[in-house]
């Protein structure tokens, strides 16, 4: 008995439902494995995590509160990696976006919030899509890899801001600590409740809105379409494809730097180093996941505040934090593995009598 | 290494669809040059791919020094002292020429003997006039150099019977002599050199011998004493003409495309097309004849803006419209039925509904500023479907899983519905049927009654014939002959593609430079 893969000349929508699913419950019951060798009760350990993050109002707060970075990048990820356009510096337009947000109050304290807040949104932006110019720049007239330079150009955006937090911007009565003096009341992102999410869920909700009808029904979308799918065809149909590079890179670094922007104004209040978990590298994954689909990135993106948050309580059962990593690298692993059920299926050759089915 | 002596009996090779190879038998001698001449698809690639290896044959045997061998991969074949030298460089550009050439070694030591070697390249280099650095890398090679590599490359691993594809569609002309000279040098060292080409000049100049192919089969072998072009343009060109079509003598109006000296690059930096100008009216078919690869894309492409014209003036309806963008030329009524439907002229995931809108998307009657207008697309879509019959399963099905007579009505249905002015048609029936070949041609007919002017660019002969009201022969990216449909005697028109340019009386060999 022999297994061959044949391809399917249509895509199978019950596989491209069913894989992510399934590949969850693999990628679990494969860290279960580890977890049992090491001497614990995995499903106790799920359990924990599961309740942590989703049993009470405190545990669903932290996973939205973790969700909203990761929706935000995934987002900004997602339009570019639509046109091809591998963008994995959305850690370094991250910081670059809470290092724009953060200038404003630093440098006009006293403004009240209507103005203080938008200008914070505007310079958050515009810092993150301008740290995506310059990749965008260097591959449409020299042809360099953007996956290189994005990449690059997180170490120096992260090392940017640590430059500020620890020499010009530092808080002088901040016992000699690495962070800027603590916001104004109206630098602050209104948050709901007396919970500590804030108002950046909006910004995701209504970015998702915008891209749905982006890409179902606008001219800007189908040529976005169209040019990821090939650009020799958009060229053809006489599309500028150089000026819609520009315009979806700095888009996409723009959202990323708006994540930057709400992290900062809605949790840390003042910037600081280590802003980011890695937000901006577990986001690549949640666009992927969500297959660039903007309303499947807020539901990966809410799975992974769920294993983020499952995965700082269990530490006091004596389990290190990054198994939530470890879930998440799992989850990656066996989708991309089990996407290739939805190109190809398995023809089973070799037995008796039994040729494979030809349509 | 002696020569094997090669005989290839009954060769049949079978692509879906086509019968490539036909029972062909190819005799290959040592120490002598033969040279396989005929159009693109006449089975030439195919029977050499077959004996370096490449492809199984469905059909016939290869005797090697009279023994039968079944060669089932090039490593067997090279092995039997065969090396070919594809059009496309197989060669690893980050390497350098050393390294390329030891990839291809399976039974050395572990440890590659980088002295000796170098030292063997040389000595080859210099005994067959091959000059090339070993230590260089391949990507700082031009592609003369590149094609010197493929050649030591196959030396090297011990190939006395080499055989290349076109060899000189690439090179310069001071290149290709000498290539001409080391190819000389070889025969008359022992070697069987076969090398595959559509131009008669170099089988006057290099070949000792030649078989001629045509539809996958063989139509004369000729020796060098035996060389006459009317004969070998004979035996490549099916003389044969079907019917032609009724047509309707539409009065032709004023200029709609006009070239005036034209000079482009293709994409190796090479000149596509030089000094090429031409005249397309309202309600004419243009055809230009030629063979694949003598400047037709370059020449498609400069006209719709898709490449630039490094000289020369592009005019339609007398407006200069010289390297304006591809979307300009759309706007002026400029239609464009590229030679590579899916992937140019067609997006292959997206759907029969979304390639239909690809020229319309920006039309007030479909978009407005910011949204498009989807109900107006999809009945527009359907309405063409319909008129076009383009058979399909649903409108929104990825266009990729169209048959390709289909992929063609689905392509020209877009491009006519944008009512052109101009329509440029490149290799438009290639791979079709013969149902489909005449509805294509039939929609091109009616075309042409709605006085659109249209330039249709083919290698098939026959077609042109039928279609055209003009026929042009493009060579080595000038235009070589231009006459009304009922002067171009067949023979003329091919001698032309050959590049003879004898056969129009004219200064003899200027197509060489």
């Amino acid at each position: 008995m022999q297994f061959r893969l044949e391809k399917r000349l249509t895509h199978s929508p019950v596989m491209a439902m069913a894989v992510p699913a399934v590949a969850t419950v693999l990628a679990l019951l494969f860290c279960a494995v580890f977890l049992a060798l090491t001497g614990r009760q995995p499903f106790e350990l799920y359990a924990v995590m599961l309740t942590g993050a989703l049993g009470s109002s405190y545990g669903l707060s932290e996973t939205v509160v973790k969700a909203i970075p990761l929706m935000l990048c995934g987002l900004g990820i997602s339009i570019a990696f639509r046109m091809q356009l591998w963008n994995i510096g959305a850690e370094g337009q991250f910081y670059l976006g809470a290092f724009g947000a953060t200038w404003v109050p630093l440098t006009f304290p006293t403004l009240p919030a209507v103005v203080m807040l938008p200008a914070m949104v505007i310079c958050g932006m515009a810092a993150g899509g301008l740290w995506a110019l310059v990749p965008a720049f260097l591959r449409i007239k020299w042809q360099v890899n953007e996956i290189i330079t994005t990449l690059m150009l997180n170490y120096v955006g992260i090392l940017w801001v640590y430059y500020f937090v620890y020499g010009p911007w530092r808080d002088p009565k901040g016992f000699n600590f690495p962070l800027t003096a603590p916001f104004p009341a109206a630098a602050m992102l209104p948050t709901l409740g007396s919970s500590r999410i804030h108002i950046g869920l909006l910004f995701a909700f209504v970015i998702v809105i915008l891209f749905v009808v982006i890409f179902r029904n606008s001219r800007w979308g189908y040529e976005i379409k169209v040019i990821g799918a090939s650009e020799r065809a958009a060229r053809y149909a006489g599309m500028n494809i150089k000026r819609n590079m520009y315009i979806v890179m700095i888009m996409s670094g723009a959202i990323c730097g708006l994540a930057g922007m709400a992290e900062v104004s809605g949790i840390a209040g003042r910037l600081q180093p280590s802003l980011s978990p890695g937000y901006g590298y577990t986001a690549i994954i949640v666009a992927w996941l969500a297959k660039l689909n903007p309303v499947a990135i807020v539901f990966v993106a809410l799975l992974f505040g769920v294993l983020q948050v499952g995965g700082y309580l269990v530490q006091t059962y004596g389990v290190p934090a990054s198994i939530a990593a470890m879930i998440q690298g799992a989850i990656l692993f066996f989708v991309v593995g089990g996407e290739i059920l939805t190109q190809y299926r398995i023809v089973i050759t070799g037995l008796k009598g039994a040729e494979p089915a030809d349509e | 290494m002696i020569t094997p002596h090669i005989a290839m009996r009954g060769i049949i090779k079978k692509f879906p669809g086509v019968l490539a190879n036909d029972n062909i038998d190819l005799e290959i001698i040592p120490g002598e040059i033969q040279a396989l001449l005929g159009e693109n698809g006449s089975g030439k690639s195919t029977l050499m791919c077959i004996l370096s290896g490449l492809y199984k044959p469905d059909g016939g045997t290869i005797l090697v020094n009279g023994d039968e061998r079944k060669f089932r991969s090039p490593r067997e074949s090279i092995a039997c002292g065969i090396g070919m030298v594809h059009q496309h460089f197989k060669l690893v550009e980050t390497f350098t020429v050393a390294e390329n050439i030891a990839l291809s070694e399976r039974d050395g030591s572990f440890l590659l003997s980088t002295e000796k070697m170098i030292a063997d390249i040389a000595a080859l280099g210099s005994k067959y006039g091959l000059e090339i650095k070993p230590e260089a890398r391949v990507w700082q090679l031009s592609l003369g150099e590149k094609q010197r590599v493929e050649i030591v490359r196959m030396l090297y691993h011990g190939s006395r019977v080499l055989i290349l594809d076109e060899p000189t569609a690439v090179l310069t002309p001071q290149e290709a002599t000498e290539l001409f000279v080391t190819l000389r040098k070889m025969a008359r060292d022992g070697c069987a050199v076969v090398f595959i080409t559509h131009k008669l000049n170099e089988v006057y100049e290099l070949a000792d011998r030649v078989t001629v192919l045509r539809g996958g089969k063989v139509t004369g072998v000729l020796n060098h004493g035996q060389l006459e072009t009317k004969k070998m343009v004979a035996m490549m060109i099916d003389r044969e003409i079907a019917t032609s079509y009724e047509r309707d003598t539409v009065p032709q109006g004023q200029v709609v495309l006009e070239m005036d000296k034209v000079t482009a690059f293709n994409d190796m930096g090479m000149f596509g097309l030089r000094d090429f100008s031409l005249e397309v009216r309202e309600g004419e078919i243009f055809g230009i004849a030629g063979v694949a690869g003598n400047g037709q894309r370059e020449l498609a492409e400069v006209i719709t803006g898709l490449r630039r014209a490094a000289a020369g003036t592009v005019s339609v309806h007398g407006e200069d419209v010289t390297n304006k963008p591809p979307g300009d030329m759309i706007d002026r009524g400029v239609s464009y039925v590229p030679e590579d439907r899916l992937g140019m002229g067609l997006v292959p995931d997206l759907n029969v509904v979304e390639n239909l809108l690809l020229k319309s998307y920006q039309q007030p009657e479909f978009a407005g500023r910011w949204l498009l207008n989807g109900k107006a697309i999809h009945e527009r879509a359907a309405k063409l479907v319909e008129q076009y019959k383009v058979k399909i399963t649903s409108l929104y099905q990825p266009v990729k899983l169209l048959s390709g007579g289909h992929l063609q009505r689905l392509l020209l249905a877009r491009e006519i519905a944008e009512q052109p002015r101009l329509m440029i048609v490149v290799y438009p029936a290639r791979g079709l049927d013969v149902g489909a070949t005449e509805a294509v041609h039939r929609l091109l007919l009616d075309l042409k009654a709605d006085k659109t002017a249209i330039l249709l660019i083919s290698e098939d002969l026959e077609e042109i014939i039928k279609l055209a009201d003009r026929v042009g022969v493009l060579f080595n990216g000038q235009l070589v002959g231009n006459f009304p449909v009922d002067e171009a005697d067949i023979e003329t028109v091919g001698l032309l593609m050959a590049g003879s340019c004898q056969a129009l009386g004219g200064e003899s060999d200027a197509v060489q430079t």
